[in-house]
Parts: C-alpha cells; sequence; structure tokens
C-alpha cells in the first residue's frame, strides 16, 4: 500500500510518500509526482520518512523525472529516506543524481539556495 | 422364454386332447384309467408357464410407454375376441346340422376359446402389474409380492376339488384376493404422466379391453344350457381371481383418467416447465452459447405464465456503447418502445422483493396499464455474477395476468438463466487463463533459453550460474563470452520491474551485450554503448542494472564495471575473509544522454588460487523472513568465508539453502540469480 499526500506551501510543493513503493504502488507515486510537476513549480520536495520499502519500478519512478528536472530547472529534493531505501538509492547510482536530504530543513535550504 | 410359450402350447394341446378323450371314454362307458387330478393337472401347469412366459416378455419390453402397452393387452384381446365371436358364429351357423350335437367338436372350440382366453388374462395381469409398480415404494412392491404370490398359488388350488358355492375356504381365499386386488388398484400413478391426447386414448383402450373382460366372463361363466358339468370354470380360484383383479383395476383405471382429464393440462404445464428448467440448467454442456440460453430463458418463461409478447435486454458489458442488446418475441420494435413509453408513464406499478437479494435493483416489478393492448408487463432483472446484467420484459394481454405461482416460477427460471450464462462465462474465462498460461509457459522456455547452458571458462577457474525466478519469466540476466583463448567476459545483470515487461528487457540486453562485446571493448566503454542502445528501446520507467567483468587468466587479473547493480562479493584466500568491491556506477537507462559517460568507471583486481567472485541480484541480497529483516550484505560475507574450500556448485548450493532457512516458508516474490567464479 502507498499513500501519496501533497501539500502546497509558500514556495514549495511538498509530496509525503507513505509506504511500500513497490511493482503495483509505483504507478500511484507515479501519478503523485506526474500531478506535482504539472503544476510547474520550481520547487517540490519529496518527504519520504515513511517509505518502508521501495522496488526497483519504483525507483525507476523517481529516475523517470530526472530528465525534466534537468530540463526545467526544478530544484527536486527527497529527505527522510531510512538506511535501507537510502542504500538501494546509492546502490543504483541516483544518489549522483537527485538531491538527496536527511531531514526537512536539509531539504528547505536546498530550495532557499543556503 | 420361447421354451415357456412351447410349453404352454403342448400343455394346452395335451389338455384339448385329454378332454375330447374323456369325451369319448365317458361317451362309451370306457374308463381310461386317468385320475382326475391329471387333466387339472396340465391345466395348471399350462397356466404357470403361461405366466412364466410373459414375465420373461415384459421384463425385455422397456417402454414408459404407457400407451404401448395398453395398446398390447388390447390387441391380444382382440384377436381372442375375434376368435371367440368366430367361433359363437361358427356355432350358431352349424345349430341345425348334427355337427352341433357333436361333442368332441364343441369340446376343441371350448378349448380353444379358453386358451384364447387365458392369454388374454395372463397377458392383462402382467402389464396391469407394470402399470401398478410404476414408480414403486418398497411396501408396493412387498404387497404386491403376496399379492402376485397367493394368485400364482391359487392356480393348484383346484386341485382340492373345492368349488366357490359349496367351500368355505374358497370363498375365504377368493374374499382376501379381492380385498388385495382392491388395495393394489388404488396404485395409479402412471395415469398422472400420460397427456391429454394419451389420457383419451387410454380411455379408449382401457374400455375395450374391459368390455372384452365382460364379454369373456359371460361366454364363459354363463355356461348354455347342455354345457357338461366338467367344463365350468367357476370353480377355478385362479382364473376368477383374475378376472376380479384385472376388472377392478380396468375399472378404476377407467375412472382415475376420466376424472384426471380436466386438471392434466396443469399437470402438462408442470412437467413442460420442469423440462424447461433443465434445458436452462443442461443447456452450458451441451455446447451452446449465451444467446441460446436467452432465447430458451424468453420462450419457456412466456409460456410459463401465459404470456402474449416479450423481449429481453441484455447489456453486454462492451466498453463504449450504451446500447443494450433485444432479442424480442412476438412484438415489434415500435411495439416495445411504446410499451416502454407507457411503462414510464404508469401510475400503477408494484414492486416484489427478490427473496434472494436485497438490492433494491434486483427487484421485480409488475404494471398495469389501463388503455393498450398490453395490460400487464412483468419485469424481471437477470443478475449475473451479483450484477444487474438486463431485464426481461413479460406482457400479457390481460391485467393481473400475472399470478404469484407465475412470478415465482419466473424468479426460478431467470436464476438458473444466470446460472447458466455464469458459468459458461466462468469457463469462458477459464479456458482463456489456460491458454495465457500456455502462451506464458513457452514464453518461459524461450527466456530460459536466453540464458546459457554452458560457462565460457578454461582451466583457471571454475564458474556456475544459478537462477529461478517466481513468475513464469523473469528479468534476471547472466551470460558469458570468450574473447580469446584467455580472456573471458562474464555479465550479470537485473532489469527493474517483474514479469513479461522485465524479461522483454531482459532479452533487449542479451541482444546487446551479444552484440558489443565482440567488440573487446574496455568495461566502462561497454557500459556507455550499452546504455545508449538501450536509451532508444527502454520505456520511460524502466532501468537495467548491470556488472561487466573481464577475466584474464594468463595476468590472472579482472577488470570491471558496475552499472548500478549490487557490489560484487569477492572473497580472498590470501586474507581468509570476503569484501564486497566498493565502485561507483549508475545504472543503464537512467541517464539517457552522453553525460552518462561520466558516472561508470573501471575498477582492477588481480586474483588468486581459490579467490571467489560471487554475483547475484538484489532478490538475494534484498529477500527479507518474515519479521521484514533483509538477508543482507553480513549474511552473505560470513556464508562465503564459511565455505570458501567448497567448490563453486556446493557454494552456491549452500547460499540458496541458507537463504531459504532464512526466508522459512515465505515465498520469495522476486527473480534471483547467482553465478560463482572459483579460481584455480
Amino acid at each position: 500500500m502507498l499513500e501519496i499526500v501533497q501539500t502546497n506551501e509558500n514556495n514549495y510543493i511538498s509530496i509525503a510518500v507513505t509506504g511500500d513503493a513497490d511493482a503495483s504502488s509505483s504507478i500511484k507515486l507515479d501519478k503523485g509526482l506526474r500531478s506535482a510537476f504539472d503544476e510547474s513549480h520550481s520547487n517540490i520536495i519529496v518527504d519520504c520518512t515513511n517509505l518502508n520499502y521501495i522496488s526497483s519500478a519504483g525507483l525507476g519512478v523517481f529516475m523517470s523525472y530526472i530528465e525534466e528536472i534537468n530540463q526545467t530547472n526544478t530544484t527536486f529534493v527527497i529527505y527522510g529516506l531510512s538506511e535501507k531505501v537510502l542504500k538501494v538509492f546509492g546502490i543504483l547510482g541516483l544518489d549522483q543524481l537527485l538531491i538527496l536530504r536527511k531531514t526537512k530543513e536539509e531539504a528547505l535550504a536546498e530550495i532557499n539556495g543556503l | 422364454m420361447r421354451i415357456s410359450l412351447v410349453v404352454a402350447l403342448l400343455l394346452w394341446l395335451i389338455m384339448t386332447l385329454l378332454d375330447v378323450l374323456q369325451v369319448l371314454a365317458f361317451r362309451s362307458d370306457v374308463d381310461l384309467g386317468i385320475s382326475p387330478v391329471v387333466p387339472v393337472l396340465i391345466m395348471d401347469f399350462f397356466f404357470v408357464f403361461l405366466v412364466l412366459y410373459y414375465r420373461l416378455r415384459i421384463t425385455k419390453l422397456e417402454s414408459t410407454d404407457f400407451i404401448d402397452y395398453l395398446w398390447r393387452v388390447f390387441a391380444i384381446g382382440l384377436v381372442a375376441t375375434l376368435v371367440s365371436v368366430a367361433i359363437g358364429l361358427f356355432n350358431s351357423s352349424i345349430a341345425d346340422s348334427a355337427l352341433a350335437k357333436n361333442p368332441f367338436l364343441e369340446e376343441v372350440l371350448f378349448s380353444i376359446r379358453f386358451g384364447m382366453v387365458s392369454v388374454f388374462l395372463i397377458s392383462t395381469f402382467t402389464v396391469w402389474k407394470k402399470l401398478i409398480l410404476y414408480q414403486k415404494s418398497k411396501r408396493l412392491v412387498l404387497w404386491w409380492n403376496v399379492f402376485e404370490g397367493i394368485v400364482l398359488l391359487s392356480i393348484f388350488f383346484d386341485l382340492t376339488g373345492a368349488e366357490l358355492q359349496t367351500s368355505d375356504l374358497f370363498k375365504v381365499l377368493f374374499g382376501i384376493i379381492t380385498l388385495m386386488a382392491l388395495i393394489l388398484s388404488a396404485n395409479l400413478k402412471w395415469v398422472a404422466y400420460l397427456n391429454f391426447k394419451q389420457k383419451w386414448k387410454s380411455i379408449l383402450l382401457i374400455l375395450l379391453i374391459t368390455i372384452y373382460l365382460g364379454y369373456f366372463f359371460a361366454s364363459i361363466y354363463v355356461p348354455g344350457e347342455d354345457t357338461m358339468d366338467n367344463l365350468k370354470s367357476i370353480d377355478n380360484l385362479f382364473v376368477i381371481s383374475l378376472f376380479v383383479f384385472l376388472l377392478f383395476y380396468s375399472i378404476f383405471s377407467l375412472l382415475v383418467i376420466l376424472f384426471n382429464l380436466p386438471t392434466s393440462s396443469v399437470f402438462e404445464k408442470k412437467m413442460e416447465e420442469a423440462i424447461n428448467f433443465q434445458r436452462l440448467s443442461q443447456s452450458i454442456q451441451q455446447g451452446e452459447n449465451e444467446n441460446q440460453i436467452f432465447d430458451i430463458l424468453l420462450t419457456s418463461s412466456m409460456s410459463a405464465v401465459y404470456a402474449d409478447a416479450g423481449w429481453l435486454e441484455i447489456d453486454r458489458n462492451k466498453q463504449g456503447t450504451e446500447e443494450l442488446e433485444v432479442r424480442r418475441k412476438n412484438l415489434s420494435p415500435t411495439n416495445r418502445l411504446e410499451v416502454i413509453e407507457q411503462i414510464k408513464t404508469s401510475k400503477q406499478k408494484s414492486v416484489l422483493k427478490n427473496p434472494l437479494s436485497k438490492a433494491t435493483e434486483q427487484d421485480q416489478t409488475l404494471v398495469v396499464f389501463k388503455k393498450s393492448n398490453f395490460r400487464s408487463v412483468l419485469i424481471v432483472p437477470l443478475v449475473i455474477q451479483e450484477k444487474v446484467a438486463g431485464h426481461m420484459y413479460l406482457l400479457n394481454e390481460l391485467s393481473d395476468g400475472f399470478n404469484k405461482e407465475m412470478i415465482n416460477i419466473i424468479n426460478t427460471f431467470a436464476s438458473q438463466a444466470s446460472i447458466s450464462i455464469e458459468n459458461f462465462r466462468l469457463l469462458g474465462e477459464a479456458l482463456e487463463n489456460e491458454r495465457y498460461k500456455k502462451e506464458l509457459n513457452i514464453a518461459k522456455k524461450v527466456q530460459r533459453a536466453l540464458l546459457p547452458e554452458n560457462l565460457d571458462h578454461d582451466s583457471c577457474f571454475q564458474i556456475h550460474a544459478y537462477t529461478q525466478a517466481p513468475d513464469e519469466v523473469g528479468g534476471d540476466y547472466y551470460d558469458t563470452f570468450k574473447l580469446s583463448d584467455h580472456k573471458f567476459v562474464v555479465v550479470i545483470g537485473d532489469v527493474s520491474g517483474k514479469g513479461t515487461s522485465a524479461a522483454f528487457h531482459m532479452s533487449q540486453m542479451k541482444g546487446i551485450f551479444q552484440s558489443l562485446v565482440q567488440l573487446d571493448l574496455a568495461p566502462d566503454e561497454f557500459l556507455v554503448k550499452a546504455n545508449k542502445a538501450l536509451s532508444g528501446c527502454l520505456e520511460k520507467t524502466s532501468f537495467i542494472t548491470l556488472s561487466y567483468f573481464v577475466i584474464d587468466t594468463e595476468r590472472r587479473s579482472v577488470e570491471y564495471s558496475r552499472a548500478g547493480h549490487c557490489p560484487t562479493l569477492f572473497y580472498s584466500s590470501q586474507n581468509a575473509s570476503a569484501e564486497f568491491l566498493e565502485n561507483k556506477g549508475l545504472g543503464l537507462g537512467i541517464l539517457r544522454n552522453d553525460s552518462f559517460k561520466n558516472y561508470v568507471f573501471v575498477n582492477k583486481i588481480t586474483f588468486q588460487k581459490d579467490d571467489i567472485i560471487v554475483l547475484y541480484t538484489d532478490g538475494i541480497s534484498e529477500a527479507s523472513n518474515h519479521s521484514g529483516e533483509e538477508f543482507g550484505y553480513e549474511r552473505m560475507k560470513k556464508i562465503l568465508t564459511d565455505n570458501a574450500k567448497y567448490d563453486a556448485v556446493s557454494i552456491q548450493k549452500t547460499f540458496i539453502k541458507k537463504l531459504f532457512e532464512f526466508c522459512e516458508d515465505k515465498n520469495l516474490n522476486d527473480d534471483y540469480t547467482m553465478v560463482v567464479i572459483k579460481f584455480k
């Protein structure tokens, strides 16, 4: 099961991801990200504090936005990844392409260009 | 069977002969010295064999057509009557001649008549038995057996020489048989199964049979004045009992059939309903399709409630079409629309709860019109797989055309048809699934063939691979290639996602590997080229992780690059410890432009004797047990260290065994692959 909650703040969009992102639920993850990106906001942060597990299909969803992030100059920050999930990001090399931060504060700092 | 008939005939001939002889002896006052018991016995055995013959004959006939049975009895009766009448006419025609007084001729004629009547009586008896025992109960069979036993025993009663008029025993026995005959005559279940036409036929046939019986009784038991005493058969308990029983049953049947005539149409209707019900439930087995079931439903429902017209609306659930499929009967399309309009405007609507369902949409509706060709309409929903899949409209020209009985019947019809269609659809789905399964099995075989059976190697190292997928097809990939006598490429990969799409991408990977590997590229160059090739054909959200190894057995070195794949486990015999080879590298298909080359690197190690490389996919390292704990790197390191002294095959087997132990009975839900290389 996967829950996606989007909240629009002053200068960024926050997406909270809760649960497991496996082959079947990654479609939901893609929908959630898609709608956020469709708002053409320049700052998007993803709260993965409650993301227990991510499969290759889930990683594929994040991966598919890399090009768009670069083209649209969106600041896209993922934070709160558990050690296990972070390791998976690392093995695949996504940590080199996406901005991964530990806490929300660090993520917001990234947005504010600090 | 034939033998008993022949014996009966012979006995009859002997009997006739004896009678004639007796008359002769009587005339000439000669004592033949024959005991008076002998002719009686012969007659008795004649009866016995006749009974035997008919019993055997009737068991051979396994017809359930009662008219057929009655017809046989009638035919025998007709022959007997004709013979009897002919003899009567012959007698009267020669009344004036000397021949009339001839006792021999008279004796012979009587014997013929007697024989015919016996045949008629006994054949009728067996047929009546068949009718009485139709739909028999245990009790009835017992009753009948007792009755038949007594009647058959009564054949030999005449050996006592007792007569009705004088013997009390005769009277008592006769009384018992008559009583039993009366009781047994109440068994007329077969009558119910006759249709109207058959009932009329039966009445006619039984009436004629009754007339025969009366005629024979009269002709035999009302003897002429000059008939000799020994010809009187009134003292034969068997014959008289038979007469009484046959007559009773005939009269009973006649009356019952007659009184059943007015209600027979109701019974026929019920039978028809039962048959229609059966047709609805059986139609699937006969390989009929849904439309035929709908047609049977409409036709049988209409006839069950005497509807004048009707139609079915079926929602085929075809996407994009709201249109209902309509099957009409006795109604034109315009009339149908008129009726629908009237239903909409009618104020006299009543909803009848469906006893089988709580949902209001599954209720039936009864509509009454004031001014129309049709005065009442019954609307029945068809519920298939718990969804309303259509409606049946039944129209009647009379107001209040549908009573409760009828509505109940329609309910059963509709639900039976729904079950049939449900079964039909399920069967179809099952067949479809079966087909998919077969296709997937083929895919599995094809994919299996993509993985190498023999792995390229030389005498410097041992290599062994193992792979397993929970789905029919998987996304794990490994391969080898021999670049030269001492240079080998080993590759392991994992396609993101699972199942069929992963399997397709895996086959693309195989193609790319087999083409590029021949160029003898450096590991990182290979990855860059592979990434470029895959960029065009991978789905947007798909990627492939890969580890690429070039083993040089001459230089005893391994060059490798990693593209997002799980880190390789390496055991050094010198250190007697296992470590994961750390190097950076991005998965294939993640960056689909030229910048990818910035994210892949080449590393190099040298190997010594008994060093081990373990390649695997994340299905192994990330396999979890019930408490969500992962198999993990530490466990893998320990297993390898503990088992380093064994050969590649044993190491793989131990790994998988330990993996299963760790996961216990939890099903592995990912593909898992392992390649073990042990240097010599």
